[in-house]
């Protein structure tokens, strides 16, 4: 094995070389123009290994900038991957260009300053930069080692991988709004083949985390042998109803598409299945469910959103009722309100309208312990098909499972090919239990076990 | 068995190393640093994308978009490393500082002699362009922006037989994109030709409202192809299209549960076969164990009334390219042939290791991403049945007449797709639309059961395919098929 020493040729540019930058553009603003540029650079590490050898490692600088424009009303965008001034000047006029063929719209314009005060992170670790690379190509053959030493029945590993970005953003208005922020991030992932001499089983672990010497990688391995080991032998059961167990991190998938419904954008174009529903019950009341970003324990802590506004907590369900929705400064103008600080966005897209660090607040009980009340019901381990699958405009929701059978509160046999289906609306309704420890998961999210009961399972 | 609508035109080739994106001393000087550290492979992608698009939502033209992203990455191989960087400097200075980059990996393993480099093919273009397509760069916006308007006023006015007072199209979302992608890949095996692709694409979604809530509707149209694409489809039509699906769903009962028969119509129902297939026919999957079609070449993998191809080539549709992100010009791949698995689908890397040819299917989303084994348009052949009889000759089933994606696992085979327009079929007949949800499979054993194929194939709209974080253009087709059990994920007994 050949241990790569690499490191990225060019380091990103400094703090204020991209507030200075996004300023220079701004400044260039005419009269009656209202000019907004956003600017991100960052640096990546990638790492795979493969039978004890770097199959690939990835090292990269990458730059984005967008320009939006808005004058009259009229909206207008461009973007590019360099910060080259002859392409930032193109993109300055195509975005003016652009802004001539949008119909004009009121409620168009870009964020204004609200007074909120910024909780500030340090979401900066200097030791994802620093770290030797060796380290980091050690940290993913291990995690590959570790993996193929976790039990006789795993094959092989399809992928290990250690991957890591240090990125700052800057955002630039005209109407006041200034912000700039950095953060780095670093992650361990794995997908191993389990067998038993017929069927092939699949299971996937991850760690993500601001401190490469943090991650875990034996837990990481655990978890991706368990996972594929318990499934082989896995088949489909008759259909029933059966109540459904989800682990955070399948909890943190339902809710974050159940967060979607919840955006402004959505709900003011009539998308929304929750659209006419603020102050109503439309969840259990086992469920509050709050989108802050404020809060340290999440990966999605940020201190400005998208449009360099503050970020802060919001409450989207209290209790089971529906509090309001999140807004960005458009969505937030039309519907009467304000920004919810809830603009999110890369450089080179709008900015859009979601949450970041989604939690529920945690009720009572450990995984196992909500499986031990169950007396039928369904571990479900992975879903797939939730692009194909879910409407969330409907409602309705039909994805693919993998999981375990639960039986008089014992976890049973391992079941796969099966379907489970309800609608968004029911799923709320039918959290029959929260459990009472919050994981903080790589989406962002911080996640209890949810235990729901009365779901549509497809089998044979 | 051949695909009756896949014409293919020859690759057009025109002397264009005046155009190339990277001057040819340049890219032998890049290639030499790649090399310096004793690789035996380096390469330079570089890639140049300009792109436009505008979205009409709520009566409003919300935004037209513009964007530019050039760079170049660069690959070196030592051993069974493969080392990678990329860069949005194409000067001298970038692709060189990129090269050493990717290079640094080697720097542990000894020195090789400074091979003598020699380059083909002079950085030309091999291009696969359909027939008068005009450039959408040289159509102004305003054309662009007044196509969405009309689809917006079409899919506002329509109505279907039977709707009820009060229900009807409330929301409309449509979309136009078009993309010009110029490519150029130069390697130490000589290689140094060009691409360029553009796609234009029209997108249509619906919302209606009535009693029971809401539902959506939505139609596609992309091609690699230019302005042009417009003349030969109407973006009312295409409106009404999206509008029906919505307002028919209305009337929507909830989805069986159970497994039962499955009629998929003709054209996106070749999603089926990307996903119960295409991915286990990857190399790359299948040399690290991960298909459930490892090790199966020259046996009978599906019914022998399947052929199913893999076709680059067919000029105009969406997974189409002229040469792949490697160099290699697209071909028409057969991958199972009534019924027997001939070949799986390969990249450079995976070839070179079986000491065999690329099959033309090394693809990656940008300069930023290492290329990996892809798909591009994937199908199955003509079959014989009367597509009518296949869905009179079922007793009771379901009837998919839009797919809206799927997924798979390719190492158990089981995959999932979506139905977006569906209905039940009883007696022979279909009957009740039914709403949306997946349907699940296990890949081998659905082809192996698929017993009847009908003679109306017809290639299906544009499809995204995502793997390991990477999405790629690909096309799907088929004619009207049957499988015989599969699970639909309903919610009604």
């Amino acid at each position: 094995m050949s241990t790569p020493v690499s490191t990225a040729e060019t380091t990103p540019a400094g703090e204020h070389d991209l507030l200075a930058l996004a300023e220079r553009w701004v400044g260039q603003a005419r009269p009656g123009e209202q000019l907004e540029v956003a600017v991100a650079s960052s640096t990546s590490t990638s790492v795979k290994a493969y039978r004890g050898e770097v199959e690939s490692f990835t090292s990269a600088t990458s730059f984005g900038v967008g320009i939006r424009v808005i004058t009259e009303g009229r909206q207008g965008f461009a973007h590019c991957g360099t910060f080259d001034e002859d392409a930032l000047a193109d993109a300055l006029a195509d975005a003016r260009d652009n802004a001539g063929f949008a119909q004009p719209d009121q409620w168009n314009g870009l964020a204004e300053a609200d007074g909120v005060a910024p909780v500030v992170h340090d979401l900066w670790n200097p030791a994802v930069t620093s770290t030797d690379p060796a380290r980091k190509v050690a940290l993913a053959l291990e995690l590959e080692r570790a993996v193929l030493a976790g039990d006789p029945r795993i094959t092989g590993v399809r992928e290990s991988s250690y991957g890591d970005s240090a990125g700052e953003f800057a955002i630039v208005t005209n109407t006041g709004p200034r912000s700039v922020g950095r953060s780095t991030s670093c992650w361990l992932s794995v997908s191993s083949l389990a067998s038993d001499g017929s069927e092939t089983m699949t299971g996937y672990g991850v760690d993500v985390g601001r401190d490469p010497a943090a991650l875990d990688v034996e837990r990481v391995a655990a978890d991706a042998v368990e996972r594929a080991t318990r499934l082989l032998g896995g088949k489909p059961v008759p259909t029933q109803r059966l109540a459904l167990v989800l682990e955070p991190r399948l909890a943190a998938t339902v809710l974050g598409i159940v967060a979607g419904t919840l955006s402004g954008e959505v709900v003011l174009k009539g998308r929304s299945p929750f659209g006419e529903r603020v102050g109503q019950l439309v969840a259990s009341p086992l469920l509050t469910l709050v989108d802050d970003p404020t809060d340290p324990r999440s990966l999605g802590a940020d201190t400005w959103d998208g449009e360099g506004l503050a970020c802060r907590r919001n409450v989207l369900l209290d209790a089971g009722v529906l509090q309001g929705f999140l807004h960005n400064s458009y969505t937030g103008r039309r519907s009467g309100t304000a920004s919810t600080g809830s603009a999110v966005r890369g450089a080179r897209s709008l900015p859009g309208v979601g949450a970041q660090a989604l939690a529920v607040t945690p009720g009572s009980g450990t995984l196992d312990e909500l499986i031990a009340g169950v007396d039928h019901g369904f571990l479900v381990q992975s879903m797939t098909g939730l692009h194909s699958g879910v409407n969330a405009t409907s409602g309705d929701f039909s994805v693919g499972a993998e999981g375990l059978m639960i039986r008089h509160g014992q976890l049973a046999e391992p079941v796969r090919e099966v379907t489970i289906a309800s609608t968004l609306q029911r799923l709320l309704l039918d959290v029959i239990a929260v459990g009472g420890h919050i994981e903080w998961l790589p989406s962002g999210s911080g996640s209890a076990p949810l235990v729901i009961s009365e779901v549509a399972l497809s089998g044979t | 068995m051949s695909a009756r609508t896949a014409s293919r035109s020859a690759a057009n080739t025109s002397g264009a190393s005046g155009s190339a994106l990277i001057d040819e001393a340049v890219v032998r000087r890049a290639l030499d640093a790649a090399l310096s550290a004793g690789a035996g492979f380096a390469e330079v992608f570089a890639e140049d994308v300009r792109s436009t698009s505008a979205s009409l939502d709520d009566g409003r033209v919300e935004d037209v978009v513009t964007g530019r992203d050039r760079g170049a990455g660069v690959r070196v191989v030592v051993g069974d490393t493969t080392g990678f960087a990329h860069t949005a400097d194409l000067s001298e200075a970038g692709l060189l500082a990129a090269a050493r980059t990717a290079a640094a990996v080697a720097a542990h393993a000894p020195a090789g002699a400074v091979r003598e480099l020699a380059l083909h093919g002079g950085g030309q273009l091999v291009r696969r362009r359909p027939d008068g397509e005009i450039d959408p760069s040289t159509i102004a916006k305003a054309a662009k922006v007044a196509l969405l308007g009309r689809a917006d006023e079409a899919a506002r006015a329509a109505r279907l037989e039977g709707t009820a007072p009060g229900e009807g199209i409330v929301q409309v979302a449509a979309r136009y994109s078009d993309s010009r992608r110029r490519t150029l890949v130069a390697s130490s095996e000589g290689t140094f030709v060009g691409d360029e692709q553009v796609r234009s694409l029209f997108s249509v979604s619906c919302v209606a409202k009535g009693d029971a809530g809401l539902q959506t509707g939505r139609e596609t149209i992309g091609r690699t192809a230019g302005w042009e694409l417009f003349d030969a489809y109407d973006v009312e039509e295409l409106a009404r299209t999206a509008a029906g699906r919505a307002l028919r769903k209305l009337a929507a009962r909830p989805a069986p549960s159970g497994t039962m028969a499955v009629v998929i119509a003709s054209g996106s129902g070749g999603i089926l076969f990307h996903e119960a297939c295409g991915h286990g026919l990857e190399a790359d999957l299948v040399a690290k164990g991960a298909s459930a079609f490892a090790g199966r070449v020259a046996e009978q993998v599906a019914s022998p009334l399947v052929t199913v191809i893999d076709d680059g080539t067919m000029a105009g549709e969406w997974g189409c390219y002229g040469i792949d992100d490697e160099g290699r010009p697209a071909q028409r791949n057969v991958l199972i042939e009534d019924g027997v698995l001939t070949d799986y689908l390969w990249d450079h890397l995976r070839a070179r290791k079986a000491h065999r040819p690329s099959s033309g299917n090394g693809r990656r989303q940008s300069y930023r991403h290492l290329p990996m084994v892809r798909m591009t348009n994937t199908f199955i052949g003509q079959g014989t049945s009367d597509p009518d009889e296949i869905v009179a000759s079922t007793e009771r089933g379901i009837y998919v007449a839009q797919l809206g994606g799927g997924q798979v696992n390719t190492a158990s085979g089981d995959f999932v797709f979506g139905m977006t327009e569906a209905y039940l079929i009883e007696g022979g007949e279909i009957t009740e639309p039914i709403r949306d949800g997946n349907l699940i499979g296990n890949g081998p054993a659905a082809l192996g059961a698929i017993d009847a194929v009908g003679d109306d194939f017809a290639m299906g709209g544009p499809g995204t395919c995502g793997k390991d974080g990477q999405g790629v253009p690909v096309g799907t087709g088929t004619p009207t098929l049957r499988v015989p059990a599969l699970t639909v994920g309903g919610t009604a007994a």
